[in-house]
């Protein structure tokens, strides 16, 4: 499982950045079959966080509802630069990180 | 001669017109103890199921939701409910002393209705995201967030969609 985060070029102080977020799950609802009849078991990220250098930015639930490859879209003006890491875990007990480094010029 | 007098004509049935929503806002407003948009909120909540309206309770302690402030957009006709983009915003600034705590997607005809529940700290900026759900169906979503002061604020947006999420093409 592999997931993108997404900044946009060069990030500024103080200016607002459109942060983008794609994980790669299939986000099972448990609500359909294979082939063969047997029932396909649920299999959702159920619990994502996403921090800047260790502080809390958002984190939550998500549940069926969201579609498979789960993207997310968000709005903030970050305090400063630093490392923005994403973490994730999964109904199979899947976790996954992704992080990615965040210089803000003045 | 004839048309200004139609239009003379016209612009006192504007007056009475005007004269009459008036009254009628005076009146609503001494009847109704409730604000304007905290009754919208409960004649829309009353067109949901007992269960739906049990979570809402549940979720909401006071079940008192206010339908301002959050702006939710949505396609009004969805052909794919596997995968339906949907943007959130929230007016304010986001400050510590004045911030959106937690935002919650409920769908009121999927098996599991809860969508989202996402906690946020503040962002220094308005509150905006957007992700792509899956929705079983035509139906309404609700948008509610909380805010730092502990008070609800929603909104409701309709959809319509061709395909449901919960079509399974293996059956």
């Amino acid at each position: 499982m592999t997931a993108r985060i997404l900044l946009p070029p060069n990030p500024k102080v103080g200016v607002k950045l459109d942060i983008r977020i794609l994980i790669q799950h299939p986000m099972e609802t448990g609500f359909r079959h294979d082939i063969s009849g047997a029932a396909i078991t649920k299999n959702v990220i159920h619990h994502l966080s996403f921090d800047l250098d260790g502080i809390t930015l958002f984190s939550g639930e998500l549940g069926t509802g969201t579609s498979a490859n789960p993207f997310l879209q968000f709005s903030v003006i970050l305090p400063h630069s630093g490392w923005l890491q994403l973490k994730w875990v999964d109904d199979e007990g899947n976790t996954g990180t992704e992080r990615v480094l965040c210089n803000l010029s003045p | 001669m004839n048309a200004k007098r139609h239009s003379l004509q016209t612009f006192a049935q504007l007056l009475t017109l005007n004269g009459f929503s008036r009254l009628g806002a005076l009146g609503l407003g001494a009847v109704g103890a409730l604000l304007p948009m905290q009754r919208l909120q409960a004649q829309a909540l009353e067109r949901e199921s007992e269960d739906f309206r049990a979570l809402f309770k549940s979720l909401t302690q006071s079940g008192r939701v206010t339908l301002e402030r959050v702006h939710v957009s949505i396609p009004r006709l969805a052909d794919n409910g596997h995968s339906v983009p949907l943007k959130v915003w929230v007016d304010g600034p986001q400050t510590p002393a004045d911030h959106v705590k937690r935002v919650v997607v409920l769908s009121e005809r999927n098996p599991r209705p809860m969508i989202s529940n996402l906690q946020f700290t503040p962002t220094q900026t308005r509150l905006e995201f957007s992700t792509r759900i899956r929705l079983n169906g035509s139906q309404r979503i609700w948008v509610l967030a909380l805010m730092s002061d502990d008070r609800w604020w929603g909104q409701v947006a309709s959809v319509e969609v061709t395909e449901s999420a919960c079509l399974d093409a293996s059956l």
